[in-house]
C-alpha cells in the first residue's frame, strides 16, 4: 500500500539579476514529477549530476521547499513545515547522505549522535535510551565501545553505518538514501548494501535510493525512475529498464555501464556507438524544441516512457512480454 | 600487442615518512608496460596504486618519500633522475591524466594557455605554431568548437569537456606513455563511456602505452589488455585481462569480483570481505597480507614470505593460499 | 556587473542615512558639549548659554538632526568645527590628503615586506627561514601599537635621529616645491614603517597558508606533470592563486588603513584624519566627529564594493550578476 504520494512536484530556483535584483529566470531543478512509495519497497532514482535527483530527495524530507505540487503522506499534504509537524512526518522519513562525515557532528560522540532523533521524538529514560542505542549499534554491527568515540575515529564504512543507525533510530517508514555508497570501496559498499537490505526486512522499511551507479540501483531496487533535466524520462521495474529500455537516454545510460564482460567488449563498444548515433538522430522524438522531456506515456502495467508519440517507438510491442 | 617494452618497474618500494619513520606504501612492485597496450592497476583506496604512478615521474615530495628499486625507461633508471631530468620526460614522453578534471586545471588560466604550456617547455614551436597545435589537439579530443573553448576558463566547461582538455594536455607532445589515474571516477556513466572510448581511439593514433589506474573492475574489463590487482601495497595477481576475469585465482581478486553488484546478484547478498584494509602504519608486513581477511584459511596454506609466482603462462599470483581457497557461505556483513 | 555596482551604490544611500542617525544620536548621548571645556570660573554662565542657543544646541534633537542633514544635502556643508574655527570639509580635506599618502606608503611597505616573506615561508615550509618568519609574525602580531611605535620613535627618532618624531612636514618649506615633497616623505616614513610592520602579520600568515595549500592542489600536480620547472610552477600557478584572498581583502585593507591609522597618527602627532578624530572626540567637536564617522562609514561600504569588483577582476570564477 502506498503511504507517500508525490504529485507533479516542482522545485524551481530563481535566478536573480538586474539593478533591482529581481527574478530573471528559474532553474527548473525538478519540473513536474509524480510517483508513490509503497511499504517495504525500494525505489531507485537515477540521473546524471544536475538532473535534479538529489533535489527530489531533499524536497521529500523537507530540506527543500517545493515550488508547486503535492507531497501527500497518507493523503495529508506535508509540503509545509507546519503540516509536517502535525502528522509527525519528519520522524517517519529520514535521510542518509553520501558524505557521511560532514553529516555527523564532529564534536559529538556516537552516543549523542544516535540519541538525537530519539530525544526529539521519544520520551525515554536515560537507561532505556542507552539500551536502544546499544541495540541499534548491534544491529549495524558496531561494538559497544563505539558509543563514546567521535565520528573521525571511524572508517568510511563504519561512519555510514552510524549514519544508518541514526536514521533508523526512530523506526521510520522511509529512508531517502542519497548516494549512500558512492564514496566507499567495493568491499565496504557490499557491506552497507547487504546491511540496508537486511534491516529493510526487519523494519519493513522503504528506500528511495538516489544514485548514479546503475549496478547498485539494479541490485537494490524494485522500481526505477530515470531522470533527466528535472523530469522522468522512463520509469519501470528493473527488468523494464535494464532489459527493455525505450527512451534514448535510458538506452545510452544502460549501454554506458562498464560490464564485467571481457569477451564481448568490442560488441558492447559497437553497441555504445550505435546508441550514441541513435540518440543524436532521434532527439526530436524524445525532447521538445526547448529540450524539455515529454510527459510519460504508459507502455505496460509498470513501464512508462516520456515520448511525444507512442507510435514512434519501434519494436516496443514485440519486446513487451 | 606489440612486443616492445617501453617501461619496466623492478622491485619498486616507495616509503612515506610519518613522524620520522618511513612506511612502505608500495612494496616489491614489478610491472612492465608495452607499446600500444593498456595496463590496468586496480585496487581499493590506499592500496598504493596512485603511488606507483607518482613514483614513475617523481612527483612525490622528496623530503617525505624514499624510493628504491628500478624504473627503467629508455634504458635509464629514472629513480636516479634529477628534477631537471624528470622535467624533460614529464609531459613530453609521459602524459598524465588525473581523476578530478576541475581541480586539475588551474582555475585562473584559460584552457588554451594550459594546453600550450607543455608545448612551451618541450617543443621549439613559436607562439603561432603552438596556438595552431593547441587548437588541433582540442579538435582531436572531440571538442566541437576549439577556438571558443580555448578562450574559456575551466569552470565554464562541463566535467566531460574538462576531462577532454586534460587528455589534450597529456597528448600534447605525443607521449610514449600515458598514465591515467582514475580518469573517469568523477564523471557520469555516459560521459565515462565517451571518455574511455576516446582514450582507446587516441591510443590507436599514437600507439602509446597506457597505465590505467582505477578501482572499477568494469572499466578494467572494458579497457585493459593486462591487469595488476593490488592489495596493501603489493601486487597480488597479475595477468592478461581475459585470463584474470575468466580464471581469477587470488582470494582477494575472487572476493572483489563477488562483491560487485551485478545483474545476477539481484536479491542475493553481496560478498563481503571480512575485516578492514589495514592502515599503512598498522600493516603487518610479514606473511600473506590478505591472511587476516580470510581467517578460515589455515596458516599452513599461506607462504611464509609470499612471492608473486607464475602459475600459468603470464599469470602471476602472490602466496599459495589461492590453491585451496574457498568462500565461507555465511556471507554476512 | 555594472548594474550590480549601480545597485550596490544605490543601496549605500539608505545605509548611510541610518548610519547618520546613529552617529548623531550617539554624539548627543555623550556627556558635555563643545562649550564644556570653555567653562572657567571667570566666564559668565549666561554667555555660555547664549553661545549654546546661538549654535542651535537647545533645539529639540530631531530638529538639530534635520538642520544638520539639510545643510549637508543642500550645501555640502558639514558645519563648522568649534575648536578649529573652520569649515569641517576644509579641515578634513587637508587632513585626508595627509592620511591618504600615509596609507599609500603603509600599503606599499606592507606588501613589500609581506608578499616575499609569505611566499618564501610557504614554499620552504619548515625551513629555518620559515621558522624565522613565524617568530617575526608572532612578535609583530602580539606587540601593541604604542609599544612598537615608542620603540621605533626611541631608536630611529631620538637615538639615531634619522626621522622627525612629530608633525607631517617641515615648517617653513614652500608648498609645491620638490623640497616640500621630500620633507613630507621624510615625515611619513617612520609612522608608515611602524604601521606596515604591525599589519604584515595577517598578510604573511594568509599568504603562507595559501601557498602551502596551493602546493598540494591538483592543478599544481598537473603543471608539474607537464614538465614545468618548479620555479615556473611557483610564478605561473601558485603565486597568482595564493594572492586571491589578499586581493579580495584589498578593498577592506584600504578602508582599514584610512580609518585605522588613528593610533599611529596620534602617537606620531601626524596631522591626519585619525589624529583629528581623536581630538574631535576629546573636545566634543560634533561637526567634525559626525562628518568623520560618516566618511569612515562611506569608506567601509565602498571598500566592500571595491573588494567585490577586484575579485571579479582577478578570479574568472566569480561574476557579480
Amino acid at each position: 500500500m502506498s503511504f507517500l504520494e508525490i504529485n507533479d512536484l516542482k522545485v524551481h530556483f530563481p535566478i536573480r539579476g538586474g539593478v533591482l535584483n529581481t527574478i530573471k529566470d528559474h532553474v527548473y531543478a525538478v519540473d513536474g514529477v509524480s510517483f508513490s512509495i509503497d511499504e517495504g519497497k525500494t525505489y531507485g532514482l537515477i540521473g546524471e549530476s544536475g538532473s535534479g535527483k538529489t533535489t527530489i530527495g531533499k524536497a521529500i524530507v523537507g530540506l527543500e521547499e517545493p515550488t508547486d505540487g503535492e507531497i501527500l503522506y497518507y493523503g495529508q499534504q506535508v509540503n509545509k513545515k507546519r503540516l509536517r509537524k502535525k502528522v509527525n512526518y519528519n520522524r517517519e522519513v529520514q535521510m542518509i547522505f553520501q558524505d557521511v562525515l560532514s553529516s555527523l557532528d564532529p564534536k559529538k560522540r556516537v552516543r549523542d549522535i544516535i540519541a538525537e532523533p530519539i530525544r526529539n521524538y521519544e520520551k525515554l529514560t536515560e537507561n532505556q535510551e542507552l539500551e536502544k542505542i546499544l541495540t541499534l549499534l548491534n544491529i549495524v554491527g558496531m561494538p559497544p565501545d563505539a558509543l563514546y568515540k567521535y565520528p573521525h575515529e571511524f572508517s568510511g564504512g563504519q561512519r555510514q553505518r552510524i549514519g544508518v543507525s541514526r536514521a533508523v533510530a526512530v523506526n521510520p517508514k522511509l529512508i531517502v538514501a542519497d548516494e549512500p555508497v558512492s564514496a566507499l570501496d567495493l568491499s565496504v559498499q557490499a557491506q552497507i548494501l547487504n546491511f540496508l537490505k537486511m534491516i529493510q526486512k526487519d523494519f519493513n522499511l522503504s528506500y528511495l535510493f538516489i544514485s548514479h551507479d546503475l549496478g547498485v540501483v539494479k541490485h537494490m531496487c524494485d522500481y526505477i525512475y530515470i531522470m533527466y533535466r528535472g523530469r522522468f524520462v522512463e520509469t519501470g521495474t528493473r527488468e523494464d529498464i535494464y532489459n527493455n529500455p525505450q527512451h534514448i537516454y535510458t538506452k545510452k545510460l544502460v549501454a554506458a555501464i562498464p560490464e564485467i564482460d571481457v569477451e564481448n567488449r568490442e560488441a558492447l563498444r559497437r553497441n555504445r556507438i550505435k546508441v550514441e548515433q541513435e540518440y543524436s538522430e532521434k532527439e526530436s522524438l524524445f525532447y521538445d524544441q526547448n529540450g524539455r522531456v515529454f510527459d510519460l506515456v504508459q507502455l505496460s502495467d509498470t513501464h512508462y516512457v516520456a515520448i511525444k508519440n507512442k507510435e514512434d517507438l519501434q519494436d516496443v510491442e514485440n519486446s513487451i512480454a | 600487442m606489440e612486443d616492445e617494452k617501453i617501461l619496466e618497474i623492478k622491485d619498486l618500494h616507495t616509503a612515506f615518512r610519518f613522524q620520522d619513520e618511513y612506511f612502505d606504501a608500495i612494496d616489491d612492485v614489478s610491472l612492465s608496460l608495452y607499446k600500444n597496450e593498456v595496463l590496468a592497476i586496480v585496487g581499493e583506496s590506499g592500496c598504493g596504486k596512485s603511488t606507483i604512478a607518482n613514483s614513475i615521474v617523481g612527483l612525490h615530495d622528496k623530503n617525505f618519500t624514499k624510493t628504491s628499486g628500478e624504473i627503467i625507461y629508455n634504458g635509464e633508471n629514472v629513480l636516479n633522475y634529477s628534477e631537471d631530468q624528470y622535467n624533460k620526460i614529464r609531459g613530453k614522453e609521459i602524459g598524465f591524466i588525473f581523476q578530478d578534471p576541475l581541480a586539475s586545471l588551474n582555475p585562473l588560466h584559460k584552457i588554451g594557455i594550459q594546453i600550450e604550456e607543455s608545448l612551451i617547455y618541450h617543443t621549439n614551436l613559436n607562439k603561432g605554431q603552438r596556438h595552431e597545435r593547441m587548437l588541433q589537439l582540442l579538435d582531436q579530443v572531440g571538442i566541437i568548437n576549439p577556438k571558443r573553448i580555448a578562450n574559456q576558463f575551466p569552470h565554464q566547461l562541463s566535467g566531460g569537456m574538462r576531462q577532454r582538455v586534460l587528455i589534450a594536455i597529456a597528448l600534447s607532445c605525443k607521449p610514449k606513455i600515458i598514465i591515467a589515474d582514475e580518469p573517469t571516477t568523477a564523471l557520469d556513466v555516459t560521459i565515462q563511456a565517451q571518455i574511455l572510448d576516446l582514450l582507446t581511439e587516441l591510443q590507436d593514433e599514437i600507439n602509446a602505452g597506457i597505465i590505467l589506474i582505477t578501482h572499477d573492475l568494469g572499466v578494467v574489463a572494458q579497457m585493459s589488455d593486462r591487469v595488476a590487482v593490488m592489495y596493501a601495497g603489493q601486487i597480488v595477481e597479475y595477468a592478461e585481462t581475459k585470463e584474470l576475469f575468466s580464471n581469477p585465482l587470488h582470494p582477494y581478486t575472487r572476493s572483489l569480483l563477488q562483491s560487485i553488484p551485478q545483474a545476477d546478484s539481484v536479491g542475493e547478498e553481496l560478498h563481503v570481505i571480512k575485516g578492514m584494509v589495514p592502515s599503512l602504519k598498522n600493516l603487518v608486513r610479514e606473511g600473506c597480507r590478505f591472511a587476516p581477511r580470510i581467517p578460515w584459511i589455515l596458516e599452513s596454506e599461506h607462504e611464509k614470505s609470499p612471492m608473486l609466482n607464475e602459475v600459468s603462462k603470464n599469470h602471476f599470483v602472490r602466496c599459495t593460499c589461492w590453491k585451496n581457497f574457498h568462500f565461507r557461505d555465511d556471507g554476512g556483513y | 556587473m555594472w548594474k550590480t555596482v549601480l545597485r550596490r551604490s544605490l543601496l549605500m544611500i539608505p545605509q548611510l542615512f541610518i548610519l547618520s542617525i546613529i552617529v548623531f544620536a550617539l554624539g548627543k548621548m555623550m556627556p558635555g558639549d563643545p562649550f564644556t571645556g570653555l567653562i572657567t570660573p571667570d566666564i559668565d554662565p549666561l554667555r555660555i548659554a547664549e553661545l549654546k542657543e546661538k549654535a542651535g544646541l537647545n533645539d529639540p534633537i530631531p530638529v538639530q538632526y534635520k538642520n544638520w542633514m539639510v545643510r549637508i544635502l543642500r550645501d555640502g556643508d558639514f558645519g563648522k568645527s568649534y575648536t578649529y574655527k573652520m569649515q569641517v570639509s576644509t579641515l578634513i580635506g587637508a587632513r585626508a590628503v595627509n592620511t591618504l599618502w600615509l596609507s599609500l606608503l603603509t600599503l606599499i611597505l606592507t606588501y613589500l615586506i609581506a608578499i616575499p616573506l609569505g611566499i618564501y615561508a610557504g614554499r620552504y615550509q619548515g625551513s629555518p627561514f620559515d621558522k624565522g618568519v613565524i617568530i617575526y609574525n608572532f612578535i609583530s602580531f602580539a606587540i601593541p601599537t604604542f609599544v612598537l611605535s615608542l620603540i621605533f620613535l626611541l631608536i630611529f627618532g631620538y637615538k639615531l635621529a634619522w626621522f622627525p618624531t612629530t608633525g607631517s612636514v617641515e615648517i617653513g618649506v614652500q608648498k609645491g616645491t620638490f623640497a616640500y615633497v621630500l620633507s613630507k616623505l621624510h615625515y611619513m616614513i617612520l609612522p608608515a614603517i611602524t604601521a606596515a610592520v604591525l599589519r604584515t602579520a595577517g598578510t604573511i600568515q594568509y599568504l603562507r597558508n595559501e601557498v602551502i595549500d596551493a602546493k598540494t592542489q591538483d592543478y599544481v600536480k598537473t603543471a608539474r606533470s607537464k614538465g614545468v620547472p618548479i620555479d615556473k610552477v611557483y610564478t605561473h600557478h601558485i603565486f597568482r592563486n595564493s594572492l586571491l584572498p589578499i586581493a579580495a581583502f584589498f578593498g577592506f585593507t584600504i578602508t582599514g588603513l584610512l580609518s585605522g591609522s588613528i593610533f599611529i597618527e596620534t602617537i606620531f602627532s601626524y596631522s591626519g584624519m585619525g589624529e583629528l578624530f581623536i581630538s574631535a572626540i576629546n573636545s566634543r567637536d560634533y561637526a567634525v566627529m559626525n562628518a568623520l564617522v560618516l566618511l569612515f562609514g562611506f569608506l567601509t561600504l565602498t571598500g566592500s564594493l571595491l573588494s567585490d569588483i577586484i575579485m571579479t577582476a582577478v578570479d574568472p570564477r566569480i561574476r557579480i550578476e
